[in-house]
């Protein structure tokens, strides 16, 4: 039975999850130098226009579509067959089936986007095209199916994941650190500073993300009721603590930084992601102030390797999404999502266990996956622009246009 | 008082580079300037929504410094070797003498004030 | 009442206002350093202007009591005597909601127009004819092809959000402004540069963003075929932006303006089809309106016309083609209130599609041209060469952007 209260919530999420990927081009665009701000948006607005087609045409089908044996969905819904205006209950009974498959779509659409941070800057154009359908089809669709998808090996086995820690968070942290070691440093990096250009569109792509994680999170409820409610407060309390406990850290050590609070906040909504459903406001203000504590120190850590794993995407959404699997393990509570489980806290602690193999299988996939495919996918096609293209900056080389 | 500037302009992307060739000689002090000029290549073609359009000029450095006048000609190879590329636009030299230089601070005058 | 339903329809509101804004950094990002002000301000005064025209009178000779099939009635001026309900245009929600959510409708029509004429425009001129325009072209389009009475819409003419009524008429308008007034100065011969792509980028997916509103909330119901309107809008959207971007790969580069462009041609062209078509029609739509627009831009610079932001090439191209499209994909399985088109065994339907876009398409372009011929005459529609010159942030805003 349609709802139309469910049915607006959703449609309205959609709208507000697709708005994100935009939104992470400008976050990531203004990090970037001046030459490189156009390409580094494209990266994120070329994946939405792609990866839009590509669940339409099979992408939702492998994910979603009918069980093969817990590891992949069928074929069976490939270009919507099937998929129409009535609901499918085994997803959502209150809404049309068409409007939980374009609510997962944005979701397949912005999680290869976060990966773009790794290799901004010097990433060929073509070849990244070639990567990110591949990696929407073999990491992408597989692990969602894993983890969402009806008859799934590890939703089957009990994994929560609200909103997606785990198959949005995990998947694009850990392939960002496998693909920056395959491409390799920026020509001159640790040498010649890399400043960011615009921290605005860095500021601006923020909190714009911050806005459209209201239905990334709430809208995972799939209904408008007191669930969405509660995943709408944690996901606010969560970025605010977070994007307080890095201003502190930077203040602490030396200045309150704006780019700190900014990045914090996304740490935070990354951390507090799967866990959205299932805990309680002051359990998030916990989840969110932790992770900015993990993902800052990673972060120096991650310099001191001398890694180009140029915007971070492993230490905040990596680092952010495994701390928030986990800590769904730990904080989650069944009086807050009868649906759910109770965590380490709340007397089960054979849930963190559930949660921490979740997690180490999604980060050895995925890393496995995308190494493999990156290192293929560089010898033949080439993942990297020349020398002389770097150096006078992609805007020009891979695009002909300047920003401003 | 023999002192000369030196403008170079140069490719914005060479600037680092450039940097590091003359603070390698000793010559730390200059200042940039983001300038817009053309040369016998003239203008270069962008993308616009369909098609493409001219742009005249095009963005590249400035940079000043003034140096006693035994280093110009270290100076110079400095510049030349770590801003060419061996391509049309890598820029040009000008040489001016400088009648004298104070520094505001100290109101020391000539060379010192280098 | 229905308060999901409801629920919908106001935030869809909201995100067609947002449209207008986003559609002045879509448009200032491509208009040279001393004239984004002026640019943005096209768009943010005629959200101001037609918000209050709309309430005064817009309304009512647009949706209110039909006069003849041409006209609404001034039974509704000032939302005098309008019922709590209309269940002629929308039985579950407040009719206070439908007559916003056909507000920002009526706003952002006439400032798509204005790319056409950035630049060069005087301010003073440009808020009379944008008055005079939604008076004399908007109100009466939309009352043909979606008040109740309307004859386009008695002859069973198909515009699910807008193809027509919005997009044909401010495609066809701005060509015809643009010949009343002009090239830029030096047009053709120096370089007009774009002077900030990223704001038009971020323009370009606002608008994608509040599109969502604009064909969704044309269901004006949250129920399974706002749905189906939004996954085809984001297909032709997404189909669009690849096929440009593929076009200019194969002229030469991929270009992020070129994905952007492509993109709101998509939209532009679902924009008709939206509510009655399937996803993989939506893709076949938006791919092919990429096509025609794209080379719509090059015959349009070939032929030397100042058209400056191309907004017949994008929107009206865009629209015609959506409005044919509906003709040709439209299938009662999607929305039973629709009819067949011409691949679903209904060959009529596309007759009436090509004289709803022949008929609008005719109307604007005639009263479009002789309102600015008028306004022109009397007025001026056009800043001293001076003016031009200096940029119209300093001389009619006296102000810069950055």
């Amino acid at each position: 039975m349609i709802n139309t209260g469910d049915t607006a919530w959703i449609l309205i999420s959609t709208a507000l999850v697709i708005l994100m990927t935009p939104a992470l081009g400008f976050f990531y665009g203004g990090l970037v130098r001046r030459k490189n701000i156009l390409s580094t948006i494209m990266l994120s607005v070329a994946i939405l226009a792609l990866i839009s087609v590509e669940w339409v045409l099979y992408g939702y089908s492998i994910a979603f579509g009918p069980d093969k044996g817990g590891i992949i969905g069928g074929l069976e819904w490939i270009g919507l067959t099937g998929v129409g205006q009535a609901p499918f209950a085994g997803y959502a009974a209150n809404i049309p089936h068409l409007a939980f498959m374009v609510f997962q779509l944005a979701f397949a659409v912005i999680t290869p986007a976060l990966i773009t941070g790794a290799f901004v800057e010097r990433i060929k154009f073509s070849g990244f095209l070639v990567f990110v359908l591949c990696w929407a089809t073999f990491v992408y669709g597989p692990v969602a199916h894993w983890v969402w998808g009806i008859g799934g090996w590890l939703r089957a086995l009990g994994a929560l994941d609200f909103a997606g820690g785990t198959v949005v968070h995990i998947t694009a942290g850990i392939s960002a650190l496998a693909l920056a070691m395959i491409i390799g440093k920026r020509k001159g990096y640790g040498k010649t500073p890399m400043e960011p250009s615009n921290i605005p569109f860095t500021v601006l792509g923020a909190f714009l993300l911050w806005f459209g994680w209201f239905g990334f999170n709430g809208g995972s409820a799939l209904s408008s009721g007191g669930l969405a409610a509660s995943a709408f407060v944690v996901t606010n309390t969560a970025a605010a603590a977070a994007a307080l406990s890095w201003m502190v850290i930077s203040w602490i050590h030396k200045r309150p930084s704006v780019l700190g609070l900014a990045t914090g906040a996304v740490v935070g909504l990354v951390a507090i992601t799967p866990a959205s459903g299932f805990v309680s406001p002051l359990s998030a203000l916990a989840i969110g102030a932790l992770a900015s504590v993990f993902s800052y120190y990673m972060i120096i850590f991650r310099t001191k390797t001398g890694l180009d794993e140029s915007l971070d995407v492993f230490a905040c959404h990596g680092i952010g999404g495994i701390w928030g699997a986990l800590a769904t393990g730990l904080f989650a509570e069944k009086a807050i999502n009868s649906a759910g489980a109770n965590g380490l806290f709340f007397g089960n602690p054979a849930q963190f266990g559930i949660q921490a193999f979740t997690v180490m299988v999604v980060v050895s996939f995925s890393f496995i996956m995308t190494f493999v495919m990156g290192k293929i996918i560089d010898a033949v096609f080439s993942l990297r622009v020349s020398e002389n293209e770097e150096d006078v900056g992609l805007d020009i080389s891979q695009h002909g246009e300047t920003a401003y | 008082m023999d002192m000369k500037k030196i403008e170079a302009i140069i490719r914005i992307e060479k600037l680092d580079e450039v940097r590091i060739a003359l603070e390698k000689e000793g010559f730390v002090g200059m200042t940039v300037t983001e300038v817009k000029g053309r040369g016998s290549q003239k203008g270069i073609t962008l993308e616009w929504r369909a098609g493409e359009y001219r742009v005249e000029f095009l963005p590249k450095l400035k940079l000043e410094l003034v140096v006693d006048e035994f280093d110009v000609e270290s100076a110079i190879k400095v510049l030349t070797e770590a801003a060419r590329t061996g391509k049309p636009g890598d820029g040009k030299i000008f040489i001016y003498p400088v009648d004298n230089v104070v520094r505001v601070r100290t109101g020391e005058r000539g060379k010192k004030a280098l | 009442m229905n308060a999901g339903d409801t629920a919908w329809v106001l935030i869809s509101f909201a995100l067609v206002i947002l449209m207008t804004p986003a559609l002045g950094f879509f448009y200032a990002g491509m208009a040279r350093k001393k004239n984004i002000l002026s640019t943005l301000m096209l768009s943010v005064s005629i959200l101001v202007l037609i918000s209050v025209q709309w309430v005064l009178y817009g309304y009512s000779i647009s949706f209110g009591p039909d006069k003849g099939g041409i006209i609404g009635g001034l039974n509704w001026l000032g939302l005098n005597g309008i019922s709590l309900i209309h269940s002629g245009y929308a039985p579950t929600i407040p009719h206070t909601a439908f007559i916003l959510f056909q507000m920002a409708f009526a706003v952002i029509t006439p400032a798509l127009i204005a790319g056409a004429f950035i630049e060069r425009i005087k301010f003073s001129g440009f808020l009379l004819f944008s008055l005079l325009w939604a008076t004399f072209v908007y109100d009466p389009a939309a009352h043909w092809v979606w008040g109740i009475g309307g004859w386009l819409r008695n002859m069973g003419a198909m515009d699910f959000a807008g193809g027509a009524v919005v997009h044909i008429t401010a495609g066809v308008s701005a060509l015809a402004v643009a010949m009343v007034i002009g090239k830029r100065k030096g047009y053709g011969k120096t370089p007009m540069e774009p002077s900030n792509i990223a704001f038009t980028v971020l323009g370009a997916f606002l608008l994608w963003f509040g599109w969502f509103g604009f064909n969704g909330g044309s269901a004006l119901s949250a129920g399974p075929l706002a749905a189906s309107t939004i996954l085809a809008t984001n297909s032709a959207g997404a189909a669009a932006g690849l096929t440009w971007m593929i076009i200019s790969w194969v002229h030469k580069r991929p270009s992020v303006l070129g994905l952007a462009t492509g993109a709101i041609v998509g939209l532009a062209a679902v924009t008709p089809a939206s509510g009655f078509i399937s996803p993989l029609s939506a893709i076949m739509i938006g791919m092919v309106a990429a096509g025609l627009s794209y080379y719509a831009i090059i015959l349009r610079m070939k032929i030397n016309v100042d058209e400056s932001l191309d907004v017949f090439a994008c929107h009206g191209v865009g629209g015609i083609w959506g409005i044919i499209a509906t003709g040709l994909f439209a299938q009662k399985a999607i929305n039973p209130a629709g009819a067949n088109g011409l691949f679903f065994g209904n060959p009529g339907q596309l007759g009436i599609q090509l004289l709803t876009a022949a008929s609008i398409g005719t109307f604007s372009f005639v009263v479009s041209f002789i309102l600015a011929k008028i306004i022109d005459a009397v007025f001026g529609l056009r800043v001293s060469e001076n003016e031009e010159d200096v940029g119209l942030d300093i001389s009619q805003h006296g102000e810069t952007a950055y």
